[in-house]
């Protein structure tokens, strides 16, 4: 299989798929929704079982880029000469990469399975929404900066739009908060935070001196020209840029309020993958190309994670709406990832890619489930869902397999990653890993506490009666949160495999900084 | 010897406009659409004639106007993008003006100056080829003769320009006295064999840059440029934003290249100055607008700013304040592609706004409300288009910004690359405020079509398609671009 897929250009494919459907989604008229859903399904299914194929094909033990591939784009004329090929279509995955890109791969169709009876204009919905799935896979394979950086703003864009037109306004006590407002704060502070991004790749291109955009190769021979000063400077540029497509604190709050007013699908994308995409350009730009500015910024890095993690958890505890309680709750997990990458020993590093995977799989899965009982009761206040499990046992046994995962119960994805992130986190800063390390972990029992209270809540007690009618999950739903379920439970019982791979992928960045 | 085969483009465009003019007489009201049609076949039979037909590169005249590749790729530039435009605005014509015949008959011998200017490699044949753009410019301006805006627009437009060439032609004066020469490349040789810069040279060099800079709208010479692009008949608008920037940038890029370049670096500084200031002023002046053509008006502004950057990139200084331009190949292209994908994503909007003022009379941004339910594809290339200016991937801007900014973090200007991103940035949040109208809001008066006819549709699609072109495959288009910066930079090492 590996040599199949290494004989097309299966990354490509990736990338161009849903972007190919997102144009032949443009052409169908509207009125033929049953076709408009069938491509939607088609494309999805296809790139989704393409990735699974994928991430088993990659060979686990040696390390370095597979399924690269490379295509010349533009030539940038200067010192080094005509410069050909400056800016190259690389593409390629490691560990981390592939990793990712199953991920990726899991969250899409679960996204369109979820988003099947959007009733107004479905088409338009799909169309960004495979724009926006389009630019994820790109950043994942890209070994080349610009279009890192392209693919990088590529998912930002439709962002906007699909939360703005398709989303929900959450109202508060004194005030509403409205969808629109959302998604403006939300492609602001994201295109905000590209700027530091943009400017960091110019400078490490200029100051590389190689007339090249490609990763590896200024990683190979240019990184002599990133003095260590230069490397703190723009580090630190890069950890702030990406860190805020994380979640870091403090430029976190965009991230619930988006999150809350999304539909359903892009929420689940949008805390399920894209915010990956922040922890992921740490690894693949920042703690590659810089590993000196790494070891100079880490420690706040690590301390902005465990601020994340405690305040992300307080936080969530004192919401009323469901899905402002995890949109707090995926900055607190965020919070672990930020804090595993900071270690910059194996086992934490590995630990956060794996618990990246792994929170991303709940997360869809917490909102896929919130997105169900939002359809049905048409209110997400804690305050006033009681006792639901009498009529939707189904998805209150999802529910409480998210939640479970969230709090780390063994057997279910979450414990073995922020085990190893534990591991990693008290190996790690002489005394004060240990201390970050306890303080975390009284995060995760914060996390338990507002998990359980919104289970007793929400879904014990007495009925109302005016729900008395509602249904359970339907066949579709019960697919999207079993699919979901299934990946829990498999990484949460057999996690070498993960493991292994995603240390391939880890490995030969600590090489580069010892 | 003179060739004068190498003017037959220009020769066929003068014929173009006097064939307007006259067929105007001959045909009843009723008739005069076919003046738009006419006016089309002509410029894109020109353009046939000048990419396919006739030997473009030599010079006339001992060298004062000068026919390469980056004459040719301007040319062709303005030409197609001033057929574009006669199509745009041939239903607002036939609405909201008086007489057709002239109003083409004007745009021609805009297109006319303007491919003179791509050409003209001297102080005194630039000046008259500026002149002939903007004396067709400062008519069409207040073409709408009932209209007050387009009146009051039209005299601070006159005023303001003739004011504007008074003082280039001053600086002119000052550079052809001391120096005793008007040709750019004489220009360039004499700066390098003198050896201090006198106060009148200086003097002369700054006022060019003032009357350019008055012409272009950059920043402290931008105030009319709100007023005259709100004032006059849209198309005119898109037109003083797209075709008469191009030519400028084409005559200035030439200027500074083979003459001004050797000036000092504190001229560059200056330049650098302005131009950061017309970014920052440009863009937040948009936030504050309530019209389209205002905010289309500032939003350009902004865009001169990352330009002339661009301008002052095309040389680096080295140790020991040498100028150099062995780096600035980078930079030209960057300019070059910039200054191509604003022109056709600006020119895009300006399509979209036309369309819904033929319909609606009316200009503010809240006139596109609900665009997206009563014309999807207008409410597309819009938005495309506007994301293309914010900068965002897949359309042209991005690729083009990236390409320009890196361009100046080479030439050692790398502190303006967060400005630049920033003011972007800015820019973004008021072109999502008009997109908020197009596809967030509802219509005013229920969903009512959009009547838009199939050629327009057509050359919509083709917008659109340029801009992603522009943005996933530049190569196709560099080229092109890659070449006439050979002319300008090649053999230029200092």
């Amino acid at each position: 299989m590996a040599e199949f897929l290494n004989s097309i250009p299966t990354l490509l494919f990736l990338i161009i798929l849903p972007a190919f459907t997102s144009v032949i989604l443009i052409v169908i008229p509207s009125r033929f929704a049953k076709a408009i859903r069938c491509v939607s399904l088609g494309c999805s299914s296809f790139v989704s079982m393409l990735t699974v194929v994928l991430f088993f094909s990659f060979d686990q033990s040696v390390t370095g880029v597979q399924f690269s591939d490379r295509y010349e784009w533009l030539s940038i004329p200067g010192p080094w000469g005509s410069g050909e090929g400056a800016i190259s279509l690389i593409l390629g995955v490691d560990g981390v990469g592939v990793t990712m890109v199953l991920l990726t791969g899991i969250v899409m169709l679960a996204g369109t399975l979820i988003s099947w009876n959007i009733s107004t204009f479905q088409k338009d919905f799909f169309v960004l929404y495979f724009l926006l799935i389009s630019g994820v896979f790109g950043v994942f394979v890209s070994y080349d900066l610009f279009f890192f950086f392209f693919f990088y703003e590529l998912s930002v864009l439709p962002m906007y739009l699909l939360i703005s037109k398709w989303g929900s306004d959450s109202k508060f006590a004194t005030f509403v908060r409205s969808s629109e407002y959302s998604a403006l704060k939300l492609t602001l502070v994201l295109v905000g935070a590209s700027v530091l991004i943009w400017v960091s790749i110019v400078a490490i291109f200029v100051q590389a001196e190689l007339g090249s955009f490609d990763i590896n190769q200024i990683q190979e021979n240019g990184i002599g020209q990133l003095s260590v000063q230069f490397q703190n400077i723009f580090f630190l540029c890069l950890m702030l840029g990406f860190g805020v497509l994380a979640g870091m604190w403090p430029f976190h709050t965009w991230s619930p309020d988006g999150h809350v007013a999304a539909p359903t699908a892009v929420s689940m994308v949008h805390a399920g993958v894209l915010m990956k995409l922040g922890a992921f350009g740490i690894l693949r730009v920042a703690v590659t190309l810089m590993p000196e500015g790494a070891e100079t910024w880490m420690p706040l890095l690590f301390a902005f994670g465990l601020v994340n993690v405690i305040y992300g958890a307080f936080s969530a505890m004192g919401q009323t709406d469901l899905k402002y309680v995890i949109g707090y709750s995926s900055v607190s997990h965020m919070g672990y990832v930020l804090m595993g990458i900071a270690t910059l020993n194996v086992l934490g590093m590995s630990g956060a890619v794996l618990q990246m995977f792994s929170h991303g799989v709940m997360t869809a899965l917490f909102f896929a489930v919130v997105g169900m009982i939002y359809e049905r009761t048409h209110t997400r206040d804690t305050l006033v869902l009681n006792g639901l499990t009498k009529k939707m046992t189904i998805i209150a046994i999802f529910f409480a397999m998210a939640g479970l995962t969230s709090l780390g119960l063994p057997g279910l994805s979450g414990f073995p990653a922020e085990l190893l992130i534990f591991i990693g986190v008290f190996k790690s800063y002489a005394i004060w890993g240990p201390i970050g390390g306890s303080l975390a972990i009284v995060g995760v029992g914060i996390t338990a506490v507002y998990i359980l209270r919104l289970l007793s809540r929400v879904f014990m007690g007495p009925l109302p009666e005016k729900w008395d009618d509602q249904t359970d999950a339907n066949v579709r739903e019960k697919l999207v949160a079993s699919v979901l379920s299934i990946v829990i439970l498999v990484v949460g019982l057999w996690p070498f495999h993960f493991f292994k791979v995603i240390e391939v992928g880890i490995s030969p960045l600590l090489e580069r900084l010892a | 010897m003179n060739d004068f085969t190498l003017l037959i483009p220009e020769f066929l465009i003068s014929g173009l406009a006097i064939l307007v003019l006259a067929i105007d007489f001959f045909l009843k009201n009723e008739r005069k659409f076919v003046l738009p049609w006419v006016t089309f076949v002509g410029l894109i039979f020109v353009i046939t004639v000048l990419m396919v037909g006739i030997n473009n590169t030599g010079s006339l005249y001992g060298g004062i106007l000068q026919f390469d590749q980056y004459s040719s790729l301007f040319r062709v530039v303005v030409l197609a993008l001033g057929a574009c435009l006669i199509l745009m605005s041939r239903n607002y014509v036939n609405k909201y003006l008086s007489y057709p015949g002239e109003f083409y008959f004007l745009v021609v011998i805009t297109v006319l100056g303007g491919m003179f200017l791509a050409s003209s490699s001297e102080l005194l044949t630039a000046y008259i080829s500026l002149e002939l753009m903007n004396f067709g410019l400062y008519v069409l301006v207040a073409y709408e003769r009932y209209n007050h805006k387009s009146n009051e627009s039209g005299i601070k437009y006159i005023l303001l320009g003739a004011f504007s060439s008074a003082i280039i032609l001053f600086g002119i004066s000052q550079i052809y006295g001391l120096l005793g020469v008007t040709k750019f490349d004489d220009i360039g040789a004499q700066l390098l064999v003198i050896s201090e810069m006198s106060p009148g040279l200086i003097l002369g060099f700054a006022l060019i840059l003032a009357g350019i800079g008055f012409k272009v709208a950059l920043v402290p010479f931008h105030m009319w440029a709100p007023d005259v692009y709100e004032g006059a008949p849209l198309p005119i608008t898109a037109w003083l934003s797209v075709g008469s920037k191009i030519a400028i940038f084409a005559v200035f890029m030439r200027f500074v290249t083979e003459g001004a370049i050797l000036v000092s670096s504190e001229w560059r500084l200056i330049l650098i100055l302005f131009a950061v200031l017309t970014m920052v002023v440009g863009n937040l002046g948009a936030l504050a607008q309530s019209n389209l053509k205002r905010l289309l008006a500032y939003s350009s502004i902004g865009h001169v700013g990352y330009l002339f950057v661009g301008i002052a990139a095309l040389v680096s200084v080295g140790d020991q304040d040498m100028l150099s331009t062995s780096t600035s190949h980078l930079a030209s292209n960057g300019l070059m592609f910039h200054l191509l994908g604003y022109s056709v994503a600006n020119l895009a909007v300006f399509f979209g706004v036309i369309l819904v003022y033929n319909e609606s009379n009316d200009d503010e941004i809240t006139s596109l409300r609900g665009l997206s339910q009563r014309q999807p594809l207008v409410a597309l290339v819009m938005t495309c288009s506007f994301f293309s200016l914010a900068g965002l991937p897949v359309f042209w801007g991005f690729t083009s910004k990236f390409y320009l900014f890196s361009a100046y973090a080479i030439q050692g200007l790398i502190w303006v690359v967060p400005i630049a991103t920033v003011t972007s940035l800015i820019s973004l949040y008021y072109y999502i405020k008009v997109i908020r109208q197009i596809y967030i809001e509802n219509p005013i008066n229920g969903i009512t079509a959009l009547p838009v006819p199939y050629l327009d549709r057509v050359l919509l699609v083709l917008f659109l398609v340029t801009i992603v072109i522009g943005g996933i495959y530049p190569a196709l288009l560099l080229d092109f671009i890659q070449s006439a910066t050979d002319i300008l930079i090649s053999g230029k090492l200092i």
